[in-house]
Order: C-alpha cells, then sequence, then structure tokens
C-alpha cells in the first residue's frame, strides 16, 4: 500500500473537546487468570477516546455497576462511568443504541470484541445497523477533521494502513493497533465516580438459551516453508496472502462442487 | 573594648539564630503531622547522638576522632564563651575550661582542614570548603581573647589592632556557628540533626535494634494523600531529617545506581528535597549532580521547588526516584541516619497510584500482580509445576506442620526452580516435617510495594495472611529474601506476625542439629555474595558464611561484603523500571566477585540468582547455598532406599 510513509506530515490537527466522543467498555478476563480486569481493546478504545476528546469523553458500559474491574477505566483519568444497569445475559444492544442516539454523539469507539460473555465481536456491526451509521472496522489513529468529516487510518493485516474519509456520525471497532491503553492508577479509580441508569432489560433469549462450551483451537493451516535465504523468508513473512495456489471450479454440479470442498478440507485437516 | 563588643556580638548573634530556628522549624511544619514521642525523644537524644550514631561514624576512624574533638570542642567552647564573654564571669577556671575546649576544637578544626585539601569527589564543596576555616576562626580567636581571663596575658595586650583581628575572628565563626547553624549554612546539620536524632521516624534504630520494612498507607482514610507530590506531603519529620544532611557522600559512593551512572545520587536527592522544603532551585549544590548518560552530570541550576509545588519535573526528574533498587546502602552508611529509601518510595507512590506513571514494564507487572497474582502473568493454576514430581505436602490438607515453606514467585522461573528443588531435596534428606501453600500462595506484594503500589501490596498482603491464618505452623521458611523481608517485617501492620527464616538460617540450624549428613564442598573456590534484603534489611550475615563453612568452604570474602555489600541492581522493581545508565550494575558487582578470584560465587536470592546470570560468561558460577548443600548431601547407606540399590548396578559397569 505505501501509504504509512506518509503519515507524519498530516500531523495532529484535532481539537480536544469539539469532538463528542462515546467510548463503550466492557468487563474484561485476564488470558491466564481469567479473573475480571479491564479489557484490552476497550482500554485503547478509552485511551484513543482520551487522545480524541480529553476530560469530554464519555465512557459507557452496560452491566453490572457492582464489578470492580469497571474502576480499572476510573484509573486511566476519566471522572466518571456512565452504566447502564443490566443482569447477566441481558441484550446491551437495544439498551446502548437508545443511549447513544440520544446522547448526540459524533464518534462510538468499542474493542472489536469482547473477552467475556459471548464474546462474539458482532455488537459493533448491530449497533452500526441498528444507528445507521458507517462502521469503521479497525481504527488506529485520527488524523484530522474538517466540515463534520474526520480523516482515519484504518489498520490492516501485516501492519498496513489504509487511510479513510468517514463523514460524523460513526462507530468504529480498535484493536491491538491503536495506541496502547495508559496504567490504570489507584485513587482516580477510587474516586471515579459511577452513574447508573437504570434501563428496560431486555432478556437475550437466544444467548440465555444456548450452552456454552470452551472453544476448541482452530486447526493451524500448514505452513511449508521453501525459503532458502532470509531474504525469501523475510518475503514470504511480509508478503500479503495472495491467491494462486486455488482452484476455480466452473460448470460443475453442487454434488461435485461440495465433493471438492470436502476433499480440500479433509486434507487441510478442518475435517476430520 | 572586646569586653563591651563581645557579649554584643554573642547575644545577637543569639538573638538571630533563635529566630532562624523558629524560621525553619515552621518549615518543618509544612510537613503531615506523625506520631511522634516529644519529649522521650529529646531525652533520649544524646545517647542516640554518642552511642547509634557515633557507632555509624566510627566505621571511619579518623573523622569520629576529628569529629569527637571538633563538635565536643565546639558545644563546651559556645557554653562556655556564653558564660565568660557573654555574662562576663571572668573567673579563672572557666577561663582555663575555655581555653582547653577551644584548643581541643582547633586542633580537631586543622585535621578537618587536612581532610579537605583533597576531599573525595563524594564530599559537597562549596560552603563546605569554608566550614574547616571558620572553625579555625572561633576556635583561635576565642582561644585568644580568653587568654586574659585566665591571667595568662595581661588583659588589653595587642592593643587595637589585635582587637580588630579578634573582633573580625569572632565576627566570623559566630556568625558560621550561630546563624549558619539555623539559616542554612552548614552547622545547620548539628541544629536539624540533634532533632532529627530526637525525633527520627524509626526509633526503633536505636539501641542496636533494627528497623528496615516500609510504612503502610491508610488507604481507608480518603482524605490523606496517597504517597508525595509536594514536599509538604512529607511528614514533619521526614522533613527534619532531610536537613540533617550533612553531605558527607558516604551514600553517593555506596550506591549502586550513582555507579553504574543512571541518574541518581541520594545525596542530591536529599539536598533537593531541602530545596524542596525550603523553596529555591538546586543552584548552589555543590556536590556531584545526577549521572547522566554523556558522563557530564546533569546540569545543576535548572531545578527548584517549593513546599507546595509537586516534586516530580520540578525539583526531581521521575528517572531519578525509578533508578534506586531500594538496597539501603545508603541508609546503612548514612552517620545521620536519614531515610533516603522511604522518601523515595513515598514519591514513587504518588506516582503509581495517583498518576499510574510507573515506567517500562511496570504497569503490566502491576496488573499481572492484580489479575494472576504473580509478576510474570503465568497461569496461576502453574504454580505448583516445578514440583510436579516432588509430593510435596500441601498446607491445605495437612492444616499442622513444623516448617512452612514459602516458595515464591520463583516458581515460575526455570533457573530458580533447581535453587528450590535442591532445597526440597535437602528438607527431605533432613527428614524435616514441612508443606508448601499451593495454589494457595500468592506473590508476597514486594514488588509491587516497592514500585508504590501500595493497594496491590495490601491485597496481597491481606490474602496471604489470611490464609496463613488457617494453618497450623511453628514456622516460615523461604529461598526468597524478599519474601522473607516483607513476610517478616511488614505483614506485621496487617496483623500478620510469623517466626520466618531465610533458608540459609534454617540450614545452618539443621548443620548444628546434626540433621544433615554432609560431604565436603568440590572443586571451584567460592565467595559469597550477600542479598541486601537479607543482609542489610535483616542482619542475616553469619548464617550462610556458617552453612558454606560447613560444606568445608573458606569463603574469599569481596571488599564489598557484609552489611557493604553491593546490591545485584535486582532490587525495588528496578529490572522492570529499567532505567539506563551507562553500564549495569550486574556487571559491576561481577567485576566484584571477579577480583577475588572465585570461580563459583554463592548465592541465596532468586532476584540476585538471575541478574548475576544474566552477565555474559566467561564468568564465575552461581550457585544458590541450597543447591551447593544438595551437592554436598551423602546418600543414606544402600539398604536405607530400595530405588538407590536398584540404581547401583547399571552406574557399575
Amino acid at each position: 500500500m505505501g501509504q504509512n510513509a506518509m503519515r507524519p506530515e498530516l500531523g495532529v490537527s484535532v481539537d480536544k473537546g469539539a469532538l463528542h466522543v462515546i467510548s463503550l467498555v466492557s468487563v474484561g478476563a485476564h488470558p491466564t487468570s481469567g479473573r475480571p480486569r479491564r479489557a484490552e481493546q476497550d482500554a485503547r478504545a478509552v485511551e484513543l477516546g482520551l487522545h480524541l476528546a480529553g476530560d469530554n469523553l464519555h465512557v459507557l458500559h452496560a452491566g453490572d455497576a457492582e464489578e470492580p474491574a469497571l474502576r480499572g477505566y476510573l484509573g486511566m483519568g476519566v471522572d466518571e462511568l456512565h452504566v447502564l444497569a443490566q443482569p447477566p445475559g441481558a441484550d446491551a444492544l437495544p439498551g446502548l443504541a437508545d443511549y447513544i442516539r440520544e446522547s448526540g454523539v459524533q464518534l462510538v469507539l468499542t474493542g472489536s470484541q469482547a473477552e467475556t460473555g459471548e464474546g462474539s465481536g458482532m455488537l459493533p456491526y448491530l449497533l452500526a445497523e441498528k444507528l445507521g451509521w458507517p462502521l469503521v472496522v479497525g481504527l488506529a489513529e485520527v488524523e484530522s477533521m474538517s466540515n463534520g468529516s474526520v480523516q482515519v487510518l484504518q489498520a490492516l493485516p501485516r501492519g498496513q494502513r489504509r487511510r479513510l474519509k468517514v463523514r460524523l456520525p460513526f462507530l468504529a471497532t480498535v484493536d491491538n493497533a491503536a495506541p496502547k491503553p495508559r496504567q490504570s492508577a489507584y485513587g482516580p479509580a477510587q474516586r471515579g465516580l459511577l452513574d447508573v441508569e437504570e434501563i428496560e432489560v431486555v432478556i437475550d433469549d437466544v444467548f440465555i438459551g444456548a450452552a456454552l462450551t470452551p472453544a476448541k483451537p482452530r486447526p493451524k493451516r500448514l505452513k511449508v516453508i521453501k525459503a532458502k535465504s532470509g531474504a525469501d523468508r523475510m518475503k514470504a513473512a511480509t508478503a500479503k496472502a495472495s491467491g494462486g495456489g486455488g482452484q476455480v471450479l466452473k460448470g460443475v454440479t453442487p454434488e461435485e462442487g461440495a465433493a471438492a470442498i470436502l476433499k480440500l478440507l479433509v486434507e487441510e485437516g478442518v475435517v476430520r | 573594648m572586646l569586653n563591651t563588643l563581645l557579649p554584643i556580638l554573642l547575644f545577637a548573634a543569639l538573638g538571630l539564630a533563635v529566630l532562624g530556628a523558629l524560621r525553619r522549624v515552621s518549615l518543618w511544619r509544612n510537613g503531615r503531622a506523625a506520631k511522634v514521642d516529644l519529649l522521650g525523644g529529646l531525652l533520649a537524644m544524646p545517647k542516640r547522638y554518642m552511642v547509634d550514631l557515633h557507632h555509624v561514624v566510627a566505621r571511619d576512624k579518623y573523622i569520629a576522632n576529628t569529629h569527637v574533638a571538633t563538635a565536643g570542642g565546639a558545644v563546651a567552647s559556645i557554653i562556655l564563651a556564653i558564660l565568660v564573654h557573654g555574662f562576663g564571669l571572668h573567673n579563672r577556671v572557666l577561663g582555663y575550661a575555655l581555653l582547653l575546649m577551644s584548643a581541643v576544637m582547633f586542633v580537631g578544626a586543622i585535621f578537618m582542614y587536612l581532610r579537605r585539601r583533597h576531599p573525595p569527589s563524594r564530599l559537597s564543596k562549596g560552603p563546605w570548603m569554608r566550614l574547616p576555616k571558620s572553625l579555625l576562626a572561633f576556635s583561635g580567636s576565642f582561644f585568644i581573647v580568653t587568654l586574659p581571663v585566665a591571667g595568662v596575658l595581661p588583659a588589653n595586650f595587642g592593643g587595637w589592632l589585635l582587637a580588630i583581628i579578634l573582633g573580625i575572628g569572632v565576627l566570623w565563626g559566630v556568625c558560621e556557628l550561630f546563624l549558619g547553624m539555623t539559616w542554612g549554612g552548614p552547622m545547620k546539620h548539628a541544629f536539624a540533626g540533634a532533632l532529627h536524632l530526637a525525633w527520627h521516624r524509626r526509633p526503633e534504630r536505636f539501641g542496636g535494634g533494627r528497623s528496615t520494612g516500609l510504612k503502610p498507607l491508610d488507604l481507608t482514610d480518603r482524605t490523606a494523600p496517597l504517597g508525595v507530590e509536594k514536599p509538604k506531603d512529607f511528614t514533619w519529620n521526614q522533613l527534619l531529617g532531610f536537613d540533617a544532611c550533612v553531605q558527607c557522600g558516604k551514600c553517593e559512593a555506596a550506591c549502586p545506581a550513582f555507579a553504574a551512572g543512571q541518574p541518581l545520587n541520594p545525596k542530591k536527592l536529599i539536598q533537593d528535597m531541602v530545596v524542596g522544603l525550603a523553596g529555591g532551585t538546586d543552584a548552589h549544590f555543590a556536590g556531584s549532580p545526577y549521572p547522566s548518560l554523556d558522563g557530564q552530570g546533569k546540569p545543576v541550576g535548572e531545578h527548584g521547588g517549593n513546599p507546595h509545588q509537586p516534586i516530580v519535573n520540578g525539583l526531581v526528574d521521575a528517572d531519578t526516584l525509578w533508578s534506586c533498587t531500594t538496597c539501603r546502602a545508603c541508609v546503612e552508611e548514612c552517620p545521620m541516619m536519614i531515610e533516603h529509601v522511604d522518601a523515595i518510595v513515598d514519591m514513587r507512590r504518588h506516582l503509581t497510584l495517583e498518576k499510574g506513571a510507573t515506567p517500562n514494564k511496570g504497569a503490566e507487572v502491576l496488573e499481572n500482580l492484580i489479575a494472576t497474582d504473580n509478576p510474570g502473568g503465568f497461569a496461576p493454576g502453574g504454580r505448583m509445576n516445578w514440583a510436579a514430581d516432588l509430593n510435596l505436602d500441601i498446607m491445605s490438607h495437612k492444616k499442622t506442620v513444623d516448617v512452612l515453606f514459602w516458595v515464591g514467585d520463583g516458581a515460575f522461573d526455570m533457573r530458580n526452580q533447581r535453587t528450590l528443588r535442591a532445597f526440597v531435596k535437602v528438607l527431605k534428606a533432613a527428614k524435616v516435617d514441612f508443606a508448601v501453600l499451593g495454589l494457595e500462595e500468592r506473590d508476597s506484594g514486594d514488588v509491587a510495594r516497592r514500585l508504590g503500589d501500595e493497594a496491590t501490596f495490601q491485597m496481597l498482603a491481606r490474602r496471604n495472611i489470611q490464609t496463613l491464618a488457617q494453618y497450623d505452623f511453628k514456622r516460615i521458611v523461604t529461598c526468597d529474601p524478599h519474601s522473607f523481608h516483607v513476610l517478616k517485617n511488614e505483614y506485621g501492620a496487617f496483623e500478620g506476625r510469623y517466626v520466618v527464616q531465610h533458608h540459609s538460617t534454617y540450614l545452618a540450624e539443621l548443620i548444628v542439629n546434626g540433621a544433615l549428613n554432609l560431604g565436603q564442598h568440590k572443586g571451584a573456590s567460592v565467595t559469597y555474595h550477600d542479598p541486601c534484603y537479607l543482609g542489610r534489611y535483616n542482619g542475616e550475615y553469619q548464617a550462610p558464611r556458617d552453612v558454606l563453612r560447613a560444606l568445608g568452604i573458606e569463603v574469599k570474602e569481596m571488599e564489598r561484603s557484609g552489611f557493604r555489600s553491593r546490591c545485584c541492581g535486582g532490587g525495588g522493581g528496578a529490572p522492570i523500571t529499567d532505567i539506563p545508565g551507562r553500564q549495569r550494575i550486574p556487571d559491576m558487582r561481577m567485576d566484584d566477585i571477579r577480583e577475588t578470584g572465585a570461580e563459583l560465587v554463592a548465592v541465596g536470592c532468586p532476584q540476585c540468582t538471575a541478574m548475576l546470570e544474566g552477565v555474559v560468561e566467561p564468568r564465575p558460577m552461581i550457585k544458590d547455598i541450597a543447591e551447593l548443600v544438595a551437592d554436598a548431601l551423602l546418600e543414606d547407606t544402600a539398604p536405607a532406599k530400595p530405588a538407590a540399590a536398584r540404581r547401583e548396578p547399571a552406574e557399575a559397569h
């Protein structure tokens, strides 16, 4: 793409406070112990929000206000955390959508995927659909803002960046390409306020009805390294995943096609 | 003429000195309240000064004798001079006494002066170079002025010229001694030092005691500041303690961070705190500056502050505070018994708890400690993996046991696991009734506390204490001096009081009791590295050496050993905050080790092991005392163990 080299000259022309931003946060889980904590990507959404809106950042959570891990976000220097009180298993979507619609917000930031609960990563998509807003996936940086539209960098795989111009309001997810969250400090975390709002609870029947089982690790595609030199390996590691290895089936019956796909899946070890 | 001039001079100077003292006291009172026994402290002060402080100063015989003469002479001369020349008690006996005392002071001041001819770099220059001359002027002038009183010379001898010279000499001396004492001259150390001894924040240190545990923050008091942001957030007796500094630079000479070129000089730090409490800039500091990476030292005069201004990034850079390894070498050396480490941790507390500004890996380590109870972020369920094949008893099953073996976070480190397994082998050989907490154990909180995260420390401490309260044990033994220190000295404030021993102490006990069948250490010559948290923090220098001697090892001592041992660089979270310097502390320590010519260094701490093994080879081998003992264990005779009997034929070809 070659666009990342052009980044610096644009500089930061974002006026803190001019933008009305909400960062959506959830309760995370530490990867090795599973204990509640501030979620890594949501913390990045708060960090980016603090960059953009400073003290005016609005941090919103739908769930249990009693969860101590929520204070981890307050510890980043946010004075107040808004909570839409919900029991576990309730659908966060309607409450969030109503709140955002009424708040007059221009930009909603959220992590890509929750660390607890369903963790489907669908919330940003469903929320954007419900609001009728554009969604930017993998927001890495907000470069500038003018006339109701924002120029942003979107993170793509392998460190690539795509420059986008998006009209406000919009919703954006952040992943590990966004700036690292600042340390959460104990003092502000304890002093921060929780503004709890009771909302109509919508039970997510699909979620409640389903049984959760631990995910099985996805089978890994075998990678045969054919490179002979270091330069080749570097190329293999950095090159864009390219097609070409595939096979185009044309004019075959659905049965033949399905058989070919199944054969490939068995070969790759996806189906055993 | 002098007879009218002297009383005026003396009393005017005294009056001004009292004013200065009141001003100084008001500066200290900017600090927060502290629980201090005001009267008891004052009464105990002379003994603290003559015994405890002298004990530290006497490590350097030259300066001890010189100081006794100068200070003793000065105190006596001042009192006598006020009586004789102030109140005009022209008594012959008093005259002779004043002659004698000013002579003693003069001789002391001469030796002071001689030492200052080629002062080592650790000594501050500036006004401190003037001080011996001022003392000479004071004692010399009073000696001559007193000669007529004693009847040695006639009154009015020498005429006007001498009278003027003597008048100037007295004025100079009186200004330095009386005014300098309370208005911020070098003699301030006498005034503030005496009161600092009286109202010290750790009175337990006097009379041969030891007090090294950090003081807890009251987290339930929402109005109390979390650590120290501004000079006024220190307690008043801490501010007083800073004022006691004599700028002798013993701390600077002992500080591993300073030697490594990291931006810390304990003496400068204390002087910066003095600047903070009095207001102003550090432009007048006349000692070694904070080191900088270019070797020039950070320029002096660019930092300043006052009691109501934040310290960090005004008076002191954060790097300076994070360079400290909390090794306590400065505190151990300080002849004024100033508590540098307390001050540094107080300021770190503010940075971590309020600002969220723990540098480098600090934030990650603290988050891990909260979420996984270990700094590495390892799955808590893996805490006992190192002992998967050892069949250790777990406290939750046994409930009652002689020895509770506190494993520590070294359980997650593959190098330290060798030490732990060696120690278990020894415990089993000695048939000790012991058990471990297993998955119930958590990090002791040492690193969190030194990084200023008092909240996480207290959380870990409370949970550990809760766990320990369920069980019945006679003592806790650990291979980690940091856990040892925290369990022994810092859990007490949270009602966790135990008999805690470092494994070297326990091994020495086992050996004395004949519980171990030991052979001799074979091969390599050995030196021993004292861990800070075992030695300076807990005074255990002898047991590790006794254990090594029992193995037939003649320890080749390093120059810096015992209470003067140099830190490995691994304490106080220093490897986590990782402030760059010109060289690494463990490399310097390895040079100390190499100087002895020893091929092996015995250690007693997982941090020291990790830091020293991080030094590039070729270098001496590093082995924990537990490993050395385990290696020297003589297996029981063949019939005792069928397993050993079965192995024999395989070995005998």
